[in-house]
C-alpha cells in the first residue's frame, strides 16, 4: 500500500498575538512549524506503515525553506519526500493548490492520501477535500480513527454533534483530526539518516501546467485586503434589575448559540 | 441569482440556513437579484413554507429517498447538478462541519473558488462582486476575498453571525421539486452507523463557549456556580490570573498572556476587570459578555454586552432559565422515543 501525506509548513499562529491597544499583529520571533494536524496525518500513515507494510511519501508545496518539514518527516520515519516548489505557483488559492497537489499525487502514485483536517494559518479545511475531488476519489473529512483491511477502509469521524462510522474503498483520501493520535518524535536513527536522503523536487517543468492556470493568476479567489480589526469599538453597557439583565444575556445565548 | 443551501436534518432546518437567507435578501437588493433556497433530503416538502417566510423567492426541493441522510458523495452530485442548471451568481453555505465538507467538494467539482468560514458579506458598490471577509492566522488577521471571474462566487459562512428575519409581508415563492439523477452506486462512501456525541469538558482553547471568572467571583464555591452555567451552555470553565492565584481554578484554565489564547464563539467574563494581559488571551471574532459591578472596568469597553450588577443573582437567574429549557428538551426526547 502506498500512502501519500500532504503536509504544509505554517507559522506557529499560537505565538502570534494581537496588540490589544494598537490592534496590530505581533509577529516577531514566530517560528515555522509543520502544520499540527498534518503531523497527525503523518503519524497515522507511519502506524499503517508498521501494521500494513505500507510506504509513506510526504509531499509539501512551498518555498525552498519548506524542506525543513520534509526532513522532519523523514526523521519521524517517512520513506520519501517531495518538495513542490516553483515561483509560478506562488499565491495559489485552495482550488489551484489542490489541483497542483493532485497532479503530484498522480505522478507519485497512491492508494491512500492523508492530510491534516486544516492548516492553522488559513483554517480553510479545503485543500485535502479538494485534492480528492480533482482525483475523482472518495474523501472522508475530520477522521479520528482509520482501519484498513484489504481495500476496505473504515473511518470514524466527528461531524457537528455526531460521530459517524463510514466505510469506503481504496483509493481514497482522509483528512485527519488532532484527536486521532499523538504524533511521535523524530527518532535518532532516522534523524541522522534524514540528511542523507534525497528530497525530490517537483517544479513546473515536471508538472507542466499552463502558467495562466496556476499561482495567483490562475486562482479563482483573490485577497482584496487584509486587516486586523484594531481596537474594538465600545459595546453596549446595560444597567438594570436582575430580571432585565438575565433577559439581555438570554438574548445573546439565542443569537450567538442558537439556544431558544 | 443568489442561492442558499439550507441544511436540514430529520425534517428540521438548521438555523444557519435561515440566517443566510435573510442575509441573501439584503445582498440581493444591491445586485438586483432573486434569492433561491435549496434544501436536500427525502421528506422535505413541508420546509418550503418556512424557507419562503425567511425570504426565498424560489425554493428548490432536491428530493430523493437516497438523500434521507447526509452522504457527501450524493449531496455533492445532486447539488452540483442544481448549480449547473441554475447558474447562480452567488452560492452560500452554512459553515457547519457538514457545510465545510460539502463546500470544497462542490467548489472543486464546479471549478470555482470558495471562501471558508466567512464572518462578513457585502456587495462591492463598484464591481458588484461579493466581498467575503473571514478570519485567518488563528483569528488574528481578517482577510477580504473576492472571486472575480469564476461562478458561482462561493462562501461558507459561520453560524450565528447574521440574524434571521421573517418577511414583513405575506410572501409567495415558486416551489420547485427537483429529482437528481443519482443512484445507489454514486455513493462510494457509506455511513454504516452514527450516534450523538457525548459532551465532555473541553480544553479551553477548543471550547465554543467559555464562562470565565475573576477576582470578583470571590470564592471556589462561586466557581462551582460558573461551572454549572458552563455545563448548561455546553461550554467550559476558565478564569483570570487572579482566579488561578487564589486557587479557585487550575492553571491550565487560565486565559491571558501568561495563560492560554482562546477563540470561543461566546466568552462570558464574570467579575473580571479586563486587564490588557487578560484581553490578549481572547481572540478576534469572539462575542464577549461581561458581568461586573464596576461600570468603568476596562472589560466594559471591550465587551459586546456589558451588564453592570452583582453577578450572583444574574448567574442564578440564567441557570434557572437554562435548566427549565433542558428539562423541557428531555421531556420532548422521552416523548419521541
Amino acid at each position: 500500500m502506498k500512502i501519500i501525506v500532504f503536509a504544509k509548513q505554517v507559522p506557529d499562529t499560537t505565538e502570534v498575538k494581537v496588540d490589544p491597544i494598537k490592534g496590530t499583529l505581533i509577529r516577531d520571533g514566530v517560528k515555522s512549524i509543520m502544520n499540527p494536524e498534518d503531523k497527525n496525518a503523518l503519524e497515522a500513515a507511519l502506524q499503517l506503515k508498521e501494521s500494513h507494510n505500507a510506504t509513506v511519501t510526504v509531499i509539501t508545496m512551498g518555498p525552498p525553506a519548506a524542506e525543513a518539514i520534509l526532513r522532519e518527516s523523514l526523521a519521524m520515519g517517512a520513506d520519501e519526500a517531495y518538495l513542490i516548489t516553483d515561483s509560478l505557483y506562488a499565491g495559489a488559492d485552495t482550488l489551484v493548490t489542490s489541483m497542483i497537489l493532485a497532479e503530484a499525487a498522480k505522478l507519485v502514485g497512491y492508494d491512500l492520501i492523508l492530510t491534516g483536517r486544516q492548516a492553522i494559518d488559513g483554517d480553510t479545511a479545503q485543500v485535502g477535500i479538494e485534492i480528492a475531488e480533482h482525483l475523482g476519489i472518495p474523501v472522508v473529512a475530520y477522521a479520528t480513527d482509520i482501519s484498513i483491511s484489504g481495500d476496505s477502509v473504515v473511518v470514524k469521524r466527528e461531524i457537528d454533534n455526531r460521530v459517524e462510522v463510514i466505510s469506503t474503498k481504496l483509493p481514497c483520501a482522509i483528512t485527519c483530526s488532532k484527536d486521532m493520535n499523538t504524533p511521535r518524535y523524530m527518532n535518532l536513527y532516522d534523524l541522522f539518516g534524514c540528511y542523507s536522503k534525497e528530497i525530490k523536487i517537483l517544479n513546473n517543468s515536471v508538472l507542466n501546467f499552463d502558467k495562466t492556470k496556476v499561482g495567483l493568476v490562475g486562482s479563482p479567489t483573490k485577497v482584496r485586503r487584509t486587516f486586523t480589526k484594531g481596537p474594538k469599538g465600545e459595546g453596549k453597557v446595560f444597567q438594570g434589575d436582575v430580571e432585565e439583565s438575565v433577559e439581555k444575556v438570554m438574548n445573546v445565548f439565542a443569537e450567538v448559540l442558537n439556544i431558544h | 441569482m443568489i442561492m442558499v443551501f439550507c441544511q436540514q436534518d430529520d425534517g428540521n432546518l438548521h438555523r444557519v440556513g435561515l440566517e443566510l437567507l435573510s442575509k441573501a435578501v439584503e445582498l440581493a437588493k444591491d445586485i438586483d437579484a432573486k434569492v433561491t433556497a435549496v434544501t436536500v433530503g427525502s421528506d422535505i416538502s413541508h420546509l418550503a413554507t418556512t424557507l419562503t417566510q425567511y425570504g426565498a423567492d424560489r425554493v428548490i426541493l432536491v428530493k430523493s429517498e437516497l438523500l434521507e441522510m447526509y452522504n457527501s458523495d450524493l449531496y455533492t452530485k445532486a447539488l452540483s447538478e442544481v448549480v449547473e442548471k441554475e447558474k447562480p451568481e452567488i452560492f452560500l453555505i452554512g459553515a457547519t462541519q457538514l457545510g465545510r465538507e460539502l463546500g470544497p467538494r462542490l467548489a472543486a467539482r464546479l471549478k470555482t473558488g470558495l471562501t471558508a468560514d466567512c464572518t462578513h458579506l457585502e456587495i462591492d458598490k463598484e464591481t458588484k462582486l461579493l466581498l467575503m471577509t473571514r478570519p485567518a492566522f488563528g483569528g488574528n488577521l481578517m482577510a477580504t476575498i473576492v472571486c472575480p471571474n469564476h461562478r458561482p462566487q462561493m462562501a461558507t459562512v459561520r453560524p450565528g453571525i447574521f440574524e434571521p428575519h421573517t418577511s414583513d409581508t405575506v410572501k409567495s415563492a415558486e416551489i420547485v421539486e427537483y429529482t437528481p439523477s443519482i443512484s445507489f452506486e454514486d455513493a462510494r462512501i457509506v455511513v454504516e452507523e452514527f450516534f450523538e456525541k457525548v459532551r465532555e469538558d473541553l480544553d479551553i482553547t477548543q471550547a465554543q463557549v467559555i464562562v470565565s471568572g475573576g477576582r470578583g467571583v470571590g470564592s471556589a464555591e462561586g466557581f462551582e456556580k460558573l461551572r454549572e452555567l458552563a455545563n448548561l451552555l455546553g461550554g467550559t470553565l476558565a478564569g483570570s490570573r487572579a482566579a488561578v492565584d487564589n486557587g479557585w481554578i487550575d492553571k491550565d484554565r487560565q486565559v491571558g498572556q501568561t495563560g492560554k489564547v482562546v477563540k470561543p464563539k461566546l466568552y462570558i467574563a464574570i467579575g473580571i476587570s479586563g486587564a490588557i494581559q487578560h484581553l490578549a488571551g481572547i481572540q478576534e471574532g469572539t462575542y464577549i459578555v461581561a458581568i461586573n459591578k464596576d461600570a468603568d472596568a476596562p472589560i466594559m469597553k471591550i465587551a459586546d454586552l456589558g451588564i453592570v450588577g452583582d453577578w450572583q443573582p444574574i448567574v442564578n437567574g440564567l441557570i434557572k432559565k437554562l435548566s427549565k429549557k433542558a428539562s423541557k428538551e428531555d421531556d420532548y426526547e422521552m416523548a419521541r422515543s
